[in-house]
């Protein structure tokens, strides 16, 4: 099952609806790297909300997305982390350092809006 | 009480599986959410470690009762090539793929019993329990 990547003005939206293999996590590192180039977009939103896990595989790949996407000028956010998987990881020893995290979908969206007022982290 | 589930471990997709069967086990067993969560996750680390190095083996989760203790046995076995320096493999951050180093000493840290045999050619057992509070 692949993820979809919505399309909203010029931020980019997955929503993963169920639990995701290896492949499928580096299937939408992929998509995201190839679509911010296409469309020009400003951010990626990730919602999480339905994984009931983040391994260090999953969080490795989170990293990488939103490496890529500052690459390309645009900012990412992952939204909707579970209060269990994110005690899951700290305890575990894993972090998201380096990339945005937002509440909800909401929130994601918000932040990209202002990271984009202030400037952001555009590369010119 | 010896409900035993085992799952074989040869692709990606099969680490879901295991992730799911050990969350359902904790929960059949009385886990809290919190510790189904940090059991999947330890399962998810130490079978993609069977996947990436081992390409196949197995995982087989139990229910322990011993004495009024009550808790999750797990072990994760393969023929794969096995670990040449133990105690390097259990460092944090070491890794021989380039990637976080961060699974084995992670699945010891949140688990509360981690025994790891190995040896190079006599593949990789890596046995975790987790009692009940
Ligand atoms: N089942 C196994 N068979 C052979 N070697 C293994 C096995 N499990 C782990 N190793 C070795 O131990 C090292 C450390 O494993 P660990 O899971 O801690 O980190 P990693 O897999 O390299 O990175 P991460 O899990 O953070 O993505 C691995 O790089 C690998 O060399
Ligand atoms: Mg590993």
């Amino acid at each position: 099952m692949s993820v979809p990547i919505l399309k909203q003005g010029d931020v980019l939206i997955a929503s993963i609806q169920a639990a995701l293999s290896d492949r499928e996590l580096a299937q939408l590192h992929d998509a995201f790297a190839e679509q911010v180039g296409r469309f020009r977009s400003r951010g990626v939103i990730i919602d999480v909300t339905a994984l009931d896990v983040l391994d260090s595989f999953a969080t490795r790949t989170l990293r990488s997305i939103a490496y890529t996407a500052k690459l390309r000028g645009a900012n990412a956010v992952v939204v909707g982390i579970q209060p269990d998987v994110a005690f899951a990881m700290v305890q575990l020893g894993l972090s998201l350092e380096g990339v945005a995290t937002a509440l909800d979908l909401e929130e994601g969206l918000a932040y990209i809006r202002d990271v984009a007022k202030r400037g952001g982290q555009r590369v010119r | 009480m010896s409900a035993e589930v085992s799952v074989s471990i040869e692709r990606d997709a099969d680490i879901v599986t295991a992730r799911h069967e050990g969350r359902q086990l904790a929960a059949a067993a009385g886990f809290s959410s919190a510790d189904q969560t940090i059991i999947a996750l330890a399962i998810s680390e130490i079978t993609r470690n069977i996947v990436s190095y081992a390409q196949c083996g197995k995982l087989t989760l139990s229910r322990m009762d011993e004495g009024g203790r009550r808790g999750i046995l797990i072990v994760a076995q393969d023929d794969g090539p096995g670990i040449p320096d133990i105690d390097l493999a259990m460092r944090d951050g070491y890794s021989t793929a380039g990637s976080l180093g961060v699974g084995l000493p992670g699945a010891r840290r949140v688990m509360d019993e981690f025994e790891l045999v190995s040896a190079p050619g006599k593949g990789t057992t890596v046995t975790m329990k987790k009692w009940l509070r």
